[in-house]
């Protein structure tokens, strides 16, 4: 009854294609913007801010930036850690470079470096396909950790070799660094994701995205009507590691504040690629669901023992952690390959017919 | 600079041909090892498309078995026995519950899968065994632990005996499953499988037993892998990057090829020894190993997009 979509006549193409042709979908994201921008800033505690609200947001950002070149132009990369770390030693090197640059116009910036490494390491794609694609990008995931490392320059001859976040400030507030408040960055990080959120659902309806969907379904056939390959798997390297670069700007700038080059070692593309296949490849809104589950798993874990009053010794949380993240990986992959997105699209058929069975 | 690059290294290769020579017996021993976990690989991959990145973790959990049964109390051969039992239930459980219900999905899911696998046995074989450094129980299984010291053109070249008895036993082990693979009715079946799944259904060959036959093979190998990197490094999840070397092999020689591993495994060994010895510590600052082999590879994937000795990828629309 709720989600009925009977009676909402289309009486034109254009009514037809738009972003929301049930109105109960507008609705719906409407309530989401609402809480986000609104009701949980307001109610949230500085804890929740930091292990939930903004890690959420910045690994959801990664995971669509993936699930672009995965999940709708089918190139499979394993170096997504990588090309975060990119985005964030170039946001870096902005930054102290010129200390009266605007923070949010150097993290979107940085994006833009990030995406000049992806299309340089995506030039194989061109001939190298599937499981052989994957592995190439590890070189990418390898050579730039070690740059990162290596190369002094990147984090200004510091002697630990990590990148501290100076604080920055923006009309007035302090944006990162120490001394920022969690609330600003939160609107910061939500600033950025819901535009760049916007961009990728237009860019993946759009001309380009059609092409990297045809792509993805077969290059071959795709290349016979006509798609220019290289353009479009270059494209798809060059926005997907944008949209990555960027969250690594904001997961270094306006989460972690400082980062040594391990960080963006092979785990952390791991856990955004998680994020991207439990969400479900080739889906916008897979990635906040998946980004929940994987960040939030964690942190339930450590809570629940502490609530129910079990001793466990941290350690063995940890490792329990691994453990059961591991184990419902592959739950999750059994129950629904097609991931959260595919299951929340179940429910939704359901509730359009709702009380009826059919 | 020029000088630097294409000049001195050879100089220092020419001027102390010994130093040379034990830097590439070094890098023969890790790209066996290299070898042995790629092949491990490949035989999941022809059997059933399966990528599986938990060969590297299953390396390390097989070792840490080892390991962790001698410690209880058993003699060391009967734990070698235990831990092929262990290695066995788990090629089992794996076919049960995570590959049975998957038959079919895209391989994307199943790698994933795969990864989900090593997650499990990371988390699982640290709340058992624990996170520290083990010693391989070298001794106890009568590797022969002293030096063979050669003198070659005046200089000193040092061979462990240990190195040298993972090279025979590397090689026995390759030359069994060679023969096992052509000459049996189950080895047969393998490859039958490898070659059209459902032509091979079609005849009567049992999907689930072969995935639980590959599995567990793969799983001697692991521990085999596992007695020899342990005996030479210590047994802890460290070992687990070894796997990640194991990919480039793998890209070079070809997924689906058992030659293209070993080649590929011993170029790969030997290739980024040198480079590391003679390039990456004098101009690059050291610590080369953890990308060459995959540049390398890559490199040569430009030029045959199917590895070394894979199988010609050919696509009908």
């Amino acid at each position: 009854m709720l989600y009925r979509t009977a009676g909402q006549f289309k009486t034109s193409y254009q009514a037809d294609q738009a972003l929301f042709p049930v109105r109960q979908d507008a609705i719906l994201l409407g309530v989401i913007l609402i809480f986000a921008w609104v009701v949980l800033p307001m109610t949230a505690s500085e804890f929740a801010f930091q292990t939930m609200l903004i890690p959420v947001l910045i690994y959801a950002l990664a995971a669509m930036g993936l699930n672009i070149l995965t999940g709708y132009a089918g190139q499979l990369s394993l170096g997504t850690g990588a090309f975060m770390g990119v985005g964030a030693y170039a946001c870096y090197k902005m930054v102290t470079l010129m200390p009266w640059m605007n923070p949010v116009v150097a993290i979107l910036l940085a994006g833009v470096f990030s995406a000049g490494v992806g299309v340089a390491f995506g030039i194989p794609s061109l001939r190298i396909k599937g499981f052989y694609l994957a592995i190439a990008t590890l070189a990418a995931q390898f050579f730039l950790v070690w740059l990162f490392e290596k190369w002094a320059w990147l984090y200004n001859y510091n002697a630990s070799g990590a990148i501290q976040v100076p604080n920055l400030d923006m009309f007035g507030l302090w944006v990162s660094g120490p001394q920022a408040a969690s609330v600003t960055q939160y609107y910061l990080v939500l600033g950025v994701v819901t535009l760049m959120t916007l961009l990728c659902i237009n860019l993946t309806r759009g001309n380009l995205g059609r092409t990297w969907k045809a792509t993805r379904d077969m290059d071959i056939a795709a290349e016979l009507i006509g798609i220019n390959l290289m353009k479009s798997k270059l494209t798809a390297f060059a926005i997907s590691s944008y949209v990555v670069g960027v969250a690594g700007a904001m997961y270094v700038f306006m989460w972690k504040g400082a980062a040594e080059p391990n960080v963006f070692d092979i785990p952390l593309s791991f856990q955004v690629l998680f994020i991207a296949i439990i969400g479900g490849l080739g889906s916008i809104l897979g990635n906040f669901l998946g980004a929940i589950l994987i960040v939030g798993l964690p942190v339930a874990l450590n809570l629940l023992p502490n609530a129910l009053g079990i001793p466990i010794s941290s350690a063995t949380v940890e490792h329990l952690n691994v453990m059961i993240v591991g184990a419902l990986i592959i739950f999750f992959l059994i129950i629904e390959p097609h991931g959260l997105a595919r299951l929340w699209a179940l429910i939704r058929e359901k509730l359009i017919v709702w009380p009826f069975p059919y | 600079m020029i000088y630097d690059v294409f000049v001195a290294p050879f100089a220092d290769m020419i001027e102390a041909p010994d130093f040379l020579m034990q830097v590439l017996w070094e890098g023969l021993v890790s790209g066996i090892l290299y070898a042995l976990i790629a092949l491990g690989f490949v035989l999941i991959y022809r059997s059933s498309r399966i990528f599986n990145f938990a060969q590297g973790i299953m390396v390390v959990f097989a070792a840490l078995t080892l390991v962790g049964l001698h410690a209880a109390g058993l003699p060391a051969w009967i734990a070698v026995a235990a831990t092929l039992v262990v290695m066995f239930v788990l090629a089992v459980t794996v076919e049960r519950v995570v590959l049975r219900p998957l038959v079919g999905q895209p391989d994307i899911i199943l790698f994933m899968a795969t990864i989900g696998i090593t997650l499990f046995l990371i988390g699982f074989g640290e709340i058992i065994f624990g996170g520290e450094n083990k010693v391989m129980i070298t001794e106890e299984l009568g590797i022969p632990t002293g030096d063979f010291v050669f003198e070659p053109f005046g200089g000193l070249l040092i061979l462990q005996q240990l190195d040298v008895t993972v090279v025979i036993v590397a090689a026995l082990l390759v030359c069994a499953l060679l023969a096992f693979l052509n000459f049996t009715r189950m080895g047969r079946a393998i490859r039958a499988l490898g070659d059209d799944h459902q032509a091979a259904l079609s005849v009567g060959i049992s999907l689930q037993t072969i995935w639980v036959l590959v599995w567990f093979i793969a799983g001697i190998i692991a521990l085999v892998t596992g007695i020899a990197w342990g005996a030479r490094a210590g047994v802890s999840f460290a070992l687990e990057v070894i796997a990640y070397k194991a990919l480039p092999v793998l890209m070079l020689g070809g997924l689906e090829s058992i030659t293209g591993a070993i080649v590929g495994g011993l170029m790969i060994g030997v290739l980024e020894k040198v480079f590391e010895i003679y390039w990456g510590q004098p101009l690059l600052g050291g610590n080369t190993e953890t990308w060459f082999a995959f540049v390398l590879a890559l490199i040569v994937l430009l030029f045959r997009p199917q590895g070394l000795f894979g199988e010609r990828i050919i696509e009908r629309v």
